[in-house]
């Protein structure tokens, strides 16, 4: 910024300026990217899959910014938006690749907007309540783990798109497992009463976490196909992450992951959902022929 | 709070006070380990304070919209904006903190209301158009305010301006392109941008503060360099810049007397209802509990974690001195 002529220019066009806040200078993760449908996938069932991954991304977001000036220090207030940016920008990108896929050209507003609560697909855990700190971290540590683990794999998917969207993910959600494990410590192995309010969100958590590894068809032709990540592969993996940070924090790691049940990936939400997407759609919905 | 560090030995003070004075006199930048007069500092802290809280109160009209912003877009513009004025609050604190008073103190100064914000924030967001206007007057009346302060004479202050005012200058141009959108769209969206307008207006003229001839500190924080322009110059210069971009938005600026002065080469406009200020500043605006009232209770909910971490902390700051 020169001098005090921060105005000067402000009526002209800024087209080219895409960085209007920190964070949001996104870089185009699929600058490049061959957006051709991989040979002998089926777009329909790959535009599932990619509102399964996308639903999950955003209705977590949608949840976790409502620690958006309600967080114990300012601190969280900066992570916890910071992680709920990061998975909006997956969201759209997923949401988007379904778009193309379906062959409907829908935009990632016409997923998020303009479907009923019914037809998203995200796991329950995403939209669980948001409960205390305790809770939004335990859920933050059991999601980003399990996203982590599948999207490490989903970087080597045929579909070049999805490949591309997962290596960016990969990054921010290392940082997010990380942010969710150095919590987890702190209150964990913290005061007497962290340390309860601990042992009482992983029981709150932990049978949610089933369907993390449940496999829906969508998602086993996928993984037949190389295109997409049997969650049902990944259960091992997440297990011992939980096992040995819920360990170094003090707490008892359930001896097994719950039965992986399918819910929400199958639309069978919990009622949590509905006022989310709710709110998240009013303005939107009052306002149908709005430009934004 | 600490001051014995700074403070001089009485024979030591008139050279003290002069180096203090020749330094401003220069525009040299006073450090955190420089004598300074306590007015000085005390002024400043009171200023770089509520500085900080108005980022972090601020967040909260804007916050309010992020659960429902209309497209996916929008909701990352919204959060990432929002989430850099509690980076703003955290600049603000340390640049505080390093004129002896710590953070907590100063949140619990303005959780019991005994430190102000910026009265702005005390007004309601009611639709999204709020959500573009506050980025464009709100954020651009801030911006007036902020860029002569990265010359202010305190070190750590001016560099924290200097950070700050870079990002405004993106929040307020995201909010300008919000309403220019929604200009073009429908005519309920108009309708609900002028609102806006009408609404946030003379608020926006009132973040300038009093008028010089009622604003008693104006000449002291001139002559230490604190402030640079006066609250009816800033005012003024606001009014300036923001007719074009209004004329070229489309929207009517709420002020019958707002009118070009070809004399003067600058507009003149009307006088801000003064005694709403007051009472705005007392306490008595329609958001002001409320916003206090948010504060408070995430400070208070969030107590234990903030000391589960400290303890975290000190326990394990015990097993590495038993280690070593």
């Amino acid at each position: 910024m020169s001098g005090e002529n921060i105005f000067t220019g402000m009526v002209e066009e800024h087209e080219s300026d895409q960085r209007w806040a920190f964070g949001t200078g996104f870089t185009d993760a699929l600058a490049g990217v061959d957006t051709t449908l991989p040979e002998g996938v089926d777009g329909g069932a790959l535009a599932q899959y990619c509102q399964m991954l996308g639903d999950d991304a955003l209705v977590q977001a949608q949840r976790l910014s409502q620690w958006v000036t309600d967080a114990p220090e300012l601190e969280e207030e900066v992570a916890l938006a910071n992680i709920a940016l990061d998975l909006i920008g997956q969201a759209r990108l997923l949401l988007a690749r379904a778009g193309q896929a379906d062959g409907t050209g829908r935009d990632e507003d016409a997923f998020a907007y303009r479907r009923a609560a019914a037809q998203f697909r995200n796991v329950r855990l995403a939209a669980a309540p948001r409960g205390d700190f305790a809770r939004a971290i335990v859920t933050l540590l059991a999601l980003s783990s399990w996203r982590l683990a599948l999207m490490s794999r989903l970087s080597r998917s045929r579909d070049p798109v999805l490949a591309a969207i997962a290596a960016k993910a990969v990054n921010e959600l290392a940082y997010h497992r990380e942010y969710a494990v150095s919590w987890a410590l702190r209150l964990g192995d913290g005061t007497e009463y962290s340390h309860e309010r601990m042992v009482e969100a992983v029981a709150r958590v932990w049978p949610d976490t089933g369907e993390l590894f449940a496999t829906h068809p969508v998602e086993a032709r996928m993984a037949e196909l190389g295109v997409g990540v049997d969650p049902g592969s990944l259960s091992t993996e997440v297990h011992d992450v939980l096992a040995q940070v819920l360990g170094a924090a003090t707490l008892e790691t359930p001896t097994a992951l719950p039965e992986p049940v399918l819910a929400g990936r199958s639309g069978d939400h919990g009622p949590e959902l509905a006022p989310l997407v709710h709110q998240m759609q009013e303005v939107a919905r009052a306002h149908p022929e709005a430009t934004w | 709070m600490t001051t014995t560090a700074r403070e001089a030995p009485p024979e030591a003070g008139r050279d003290l006070q002069a180096d203090f004075d020749t330094k401003v006199a220069a525009k040299q930048r006073i450090e955190p380990r420089d004598w300074m007069p306590e007015g000085y500092r005390k002024t400043l802290v009171r200023q770089i304070a509520q500085h900080a809280h108005s980022e972090i109160i601020g967040m909260q009209p804007e916050g309010d919209w992020i659960a429902s912003a209309p497209s996916l877009r929008r909701k990352a513009i919204l959060l990432a904006k929002v989430q850099d004025e509690a980076g703003h609050g955290l600049y603000l604190y340390a640049a505080a903190e390093t004129l002896g008073v710590d953070r907590a103190e100063l949140t619990e100064r303005l959780i019991e209301g005994r430190q102000k914000y910026s009265s702005i924030f005390n007004y309601p967001s009611l639709t999204y158009a709020d959500v573009g206007v506050i980025g464009w007057l709100v954020d651009g009346a801030a911006i007036c305010n902020q860029v002569p302060l990265c010359r202010t004479s305190f070190g750590p202050y001016a560099r924290a301006m200097v950070r700050i005012c870079k990002e405004e200058s993106f929040h307020q141009r995201q909010g300008y392109e919000l309403l220019m959108r929604m200009m073009e769209g429908t005519e309920s969206q108009r309708r609900t941008v002028q609102e806006a307008v009408d609404r946030w207006w003379w608020p926006s003229l009132m973040m300038f503060g009093p008028p010089d001839a009622d604003s008693p500190n104006t000449r002291q924080s001139l002559e230490w360099g604190i402030k640079i322009d006066t609250n009816d110059a800033l005012r003024r210069k606001f009014v300036d810049m923001t007719v074009p971009q209004a004329d070229k938005l489309g929207v009517t600026l709420p002020d019958p007397e707002l009118v070009w002065n070809r004399d003067s080469g600058q507009y003149d406009f009307g006088e801000p209802d003064w005694e709403e200020f007051k009472q705005v500043v007392s306490g008595n605006g329609p958001r002001n509990g409320e916003r206090v009232d948010r504060r408070r209770a995430a400070h208070e909910k969030g107590a234990w974690v903030r000391e589960a971490a400290a303890a975290y902390a000190n326990k394990h700051r015990k097993d590495q001195e038993v280690a070593v």
